[in-house]
């Protein structure tokens, strides 16, 4: 026979204030995990939405990232003849050899400058990202310093707004349109004409990747292989999808140190969860008497203030979850460990999140009221009976 | 302070409960003391004293486009400035980079001017010399040293990424810093030149400057950057110290995420104890009643239940300080790329903020109970059971 629900919930509401001055301490502790927990998630979201899957991404052999390659040209034209590359409407292989570096720009949270991804790319780049929509102005004349911005860009850097003019190379270059994709990666960058650039950088032999379509998923496990086993290239091939994922570690620090906090004060919680139930044990000595002479087991008593230790600390994550629901969907920016520029994204709290942070909790009310209610169990029913 | 002894006494009444009051402050204290300490070192910290005199210069449109060579002999010439030394950052592969250990920092430089600029280094006489004698050779910093066990004598090889060949080099030396800096590798700059002599690329990736007084330096970055304003190649100097920050902004937004812990854990640690206070009040009311029969004030009352908590909350905090001290102690000697966290401390200021937040925390956690519990009339009190 185990003793209603009811009964604990009415304990808690009798010494509200400390029911909830233990479930805000709670609800702070989950809020730090999941805040944490969110910037993660968002991040690794905007790379799993990122990536075309029959696109494979070629840099200089060693090199893990666009910024740190230099792939020749000459490298380009012996690749773009190989077998099981897709072809555009006009009959040309989708390929696309590209120039890829950071400027510094002043952003709206960082005045003094934040690195940003500059694309240079050919019109078959452009045809290869299908899924991008110039959303106002036009796409930039090949030959021409026009350069068009991702969302986010345009959004957080005041200097890349539409008309604005970016100084780079040799000279000023006008925003003449910003685009915006569903692959969010892609929206922190700025694009621009592959040739104009590389003569502006003088990088007209020398650029960073190719990136290339192969026909089908077949195809293109053949394609990697073949780029990569070839000892003229030089070169690493992989997928593009591949590529992104390498980079939702850039978030690792922030997880590490938001893990690291609420675990602290997860003990920390642990210890006050404790000292309350171990005062609302005290109270009710001679209530748990009581239910022991009316036969309720000791378990059954352990399981009691268990369950309500359990339920102070469930309070505590819902108002936890409570309190980091407003972060949902916040931009922000962080600096790709890959790309040496700031990809934006926004914070996530998935329901799997919440799901996490309730688990948490309990888990903190677990350990804090173990030892109370094994105190209130051993109790023997007569000194439990004579206490005041 | 005559009550003092009482207000011992009744803060070990119920010795479980200010043990877990204790513990659940002086760990919260403890995070928040770190997490104060960080902030303090990377917002308020200021460069080292050597560190104050060096400027860093790099092209306007980022770090990663090359400057003529030649900018270092006219920034040279600036009044006020006592040496320049080009560093390159070769960036590369040591062994496999998906372990983040094996990522540092990699920079060719003109080792005769190298110890000027970074007056900080000091490296053994004889070190020095047979690194200036060997053209592949190169020194690390001490940290970098014992992570990876490089000692003199030791091939190095990086294979190269941005630059299209590899770097063969030999440890000649390891060098120390007084102000964290020791992480980084240093080679010779003409090993790059020879390598690339055919390639014609000017490869100045940034110039650091040595200014003969921090007074100096605002001065010089202003002069430099407007000397080269309207040229092809426009720079951007800062103090080294600034430049250092700016990547700080690279890992997201440090100081909203630093100050929303810090405000967090003072929060919950102030539940904590409001709580703790107000049970232990509340388990006491008769007894105040028996107190105000024999004569005690309401101010005596109040001041004794205000004390208490301010006793268990020092007591918490100090602790948490003790422990803040190891964590500290951790995070010098773990890996970090920021020259700030080999130094990280409780600095006074930090210090005493603490402390201060303890008292605080402590008077204002039981003010309400300790109020309600002076006032209460003697009958009632000893009428009430709870």
């Amino acid at each position: 026979m185990s003793l209603p629900l009811s009964y604990n919930l009415r304990n808690l509401a009798v010494r509200k204030t400390t029911t909830i001055m233990t479930a805000l301490g709670i609800a702070l502790t989950v809020a730090v995990l999941l805040s944490a927990s969110a910037l993660v998630e968002g991040l690794r979201q905007a790379f799993a939405a990122s990536g075309h899957p029959l696109h494979i991404l070629v840099t200089r052999k060693g090199s893990d990232s666009e910024l740190s390659s230099n792939f020749a040209r000459s490298v380009f034209n012996e690749i773009k003849f190989k077998d099981g590359i897709a072809r555009t409407a006009s009959g040309e292989p989708m390929t696309s050899l590209e120039l890829v570096t950071v400027i510094n720009l002043p952003s709206v949270e960082s005045p003094d400058g934040a690195n940003v991804t500059l694309r240079g790319l050919t019109p078959v780049g452009l045809e290869m990202r299908e899924d991008l929509k110039i959303i106002s102005g036009r796409a930039f004349t090949p030959g021409r310093r026009e350069v068009i911005a991702g969302e986010s860009i345009s959004d957080r850097y005041p200097g890349a707004r539409l008309g604005q003019k970016l100084t780079f190379g040799r000279g000023d270059w006008e925003v003449v349109g910003v685009f915006k994709s569903p692959q969010l990666a892609r929206n922190s960058e700025i694009l621009c004409d592959l040739n104009q650039a590389a003569g502006d950088f003088e990088r007209n032999e020398v650029l960073s990747s190719a990136l290339i379509r192969a026909r089908d998923p077949v195809t293109l496990q053949a394609l990697i292989n073949d780029l990569s086993a070839d000892p003229r290239l030089n070169v690493s091939a992989r997928t593009e999808k591949e590529y992104y994922d390498l980079q939702t570690s850039s978030g690792d620090l922030v997880k590490f140190l938001g893990t690291f906090v609420a675990i602290i004060m997860a003990v920390g919680s642990c210890f006050a969860a404790m000292n309350t139930m171990y005062a609302a044990v005290a109270r009710r000595a001679k209530e748990i008497g009581t239910l022991r002479v009316l036969g309720f087991s000791r378990f059954t008593i352990l399981l009691s203030f268990l369950i309500e230790s359990l339920l102070i600390a469930a309070l505590g994550g819902l108002l936890g979850i409570l309190l980091v629901l407003p972060l949902n969907n916040i931009t922000t920016g962080i600096g790709s460990n890959l790309t040496f520029a700031e990809v934006a994204f926004q914070l996530r709290v998935t329901p799997a999140l919440m799901a996490q942070g309730i688990v948490f909790s309990l888990i903190i009310g677990a350990f804090g009221g173990l030892l109370p209610a094994q105190n209130a169990a051993r109790k023997e029913i007569l000194s439990a009976l004579r206490a005041v | 302070m005559r009550y003092l002894g009482l207000i011992f006494k009744n803060a070990l009444r119920n010795k479980r409960r200010s043990f877990l009051a204790i513990s659940s402050l002086a760990i919260s204290l403890c995070l928040l003391g770190t997490m104060m300490a960080l902030y303090y070192a990377l917002f308020f910290g200021g460069p080292g004293k050597s560190q104050a005199r060096r400027m860093v210069t790099r092209h306007k449109v980022s770090l990663t486009f090359p400057m003529p060579i030649y900018y270092r002999d006219q920034i040279r010439k600036i009044p006020g400035v006592k040496e320049v030394v080009t560093l390159q950052w070769f960036g590369g592969v040591y062994k496999d980079n998906r372990d983040q250990r094996n990522f540092f920092p990699r920079f060719g430089a003109e080792a005769d001017r190298l110890f000027t600029v970074f007056a900080d280094y000091r490296i053994d006489e004889s070190q020095k010399t047979a690194f200036l004698r060997d053209r592949a050779g190169c020194i690390v910093g001490r940290a970098l040293a014992e992570r990876h066990g490089f000692k003199p004598g030791d091939k190095i090889q990086i294979k190269g990424d941005i630059f299209p060949f590899d770097l063969d080099l030999t440890v000649r030396g390891v060098y120390a810093s007084d102000e964290g800096d020791d992480e980084n590798l240093y080679f010779h700059l003409t090993y790059l030149e020879e390598a690339l002599r055919n390639s014609g690329r000017s490869f100045a990736g940034m110039f650091t400057s040595l200014a003969e007084e921090p007074g100096q330096v605002a001065r010089i970055c202003k002069e430099i950057d407007a000397m080269y304003a309207n040229s092809s190649f426009p720079t951007k100097t800062e103090s080294e110290y600034a430049f250092g920050l700016s990547f700080l902004s690279f890992l997201g937004n440090i100081k909203v995420i630093l100050m929303t812990i810090c405000g967090a854990v003072a929060f919950t640690i102030l539940l904590i104890s409001a709580n703790t206070m107000a049970m232990s009040v509340r388990e006491r009311v008769r007894e105040v009643g028996i107190l105000k029969t024999l004569g005690f004030s309401k101010e005596a009352i109040l001041g004794m239940i205000l004390g208490e908590s301010t006793v268990i909350a020092l007591i918490g905090g100090a602790i948490g300080l003790a422990i803040a001290y190891g964590l500290c102690a951790a995070v010098r000697s773990g890996p970090g790329f920021l020259q700030q966290t080999k130094t990280l401390t409780i600095q006074p200021p930090v210090l005493l903020a603490l402390l201060g937040l303890s008292v605080f925390i402590g008077v204002i956690s039981s003010i309400i109970p300790a109020w309600n519990a002076s006032r209460t009339t003697i009958l009632d009190a000893l009428r009430f059971t709870d």
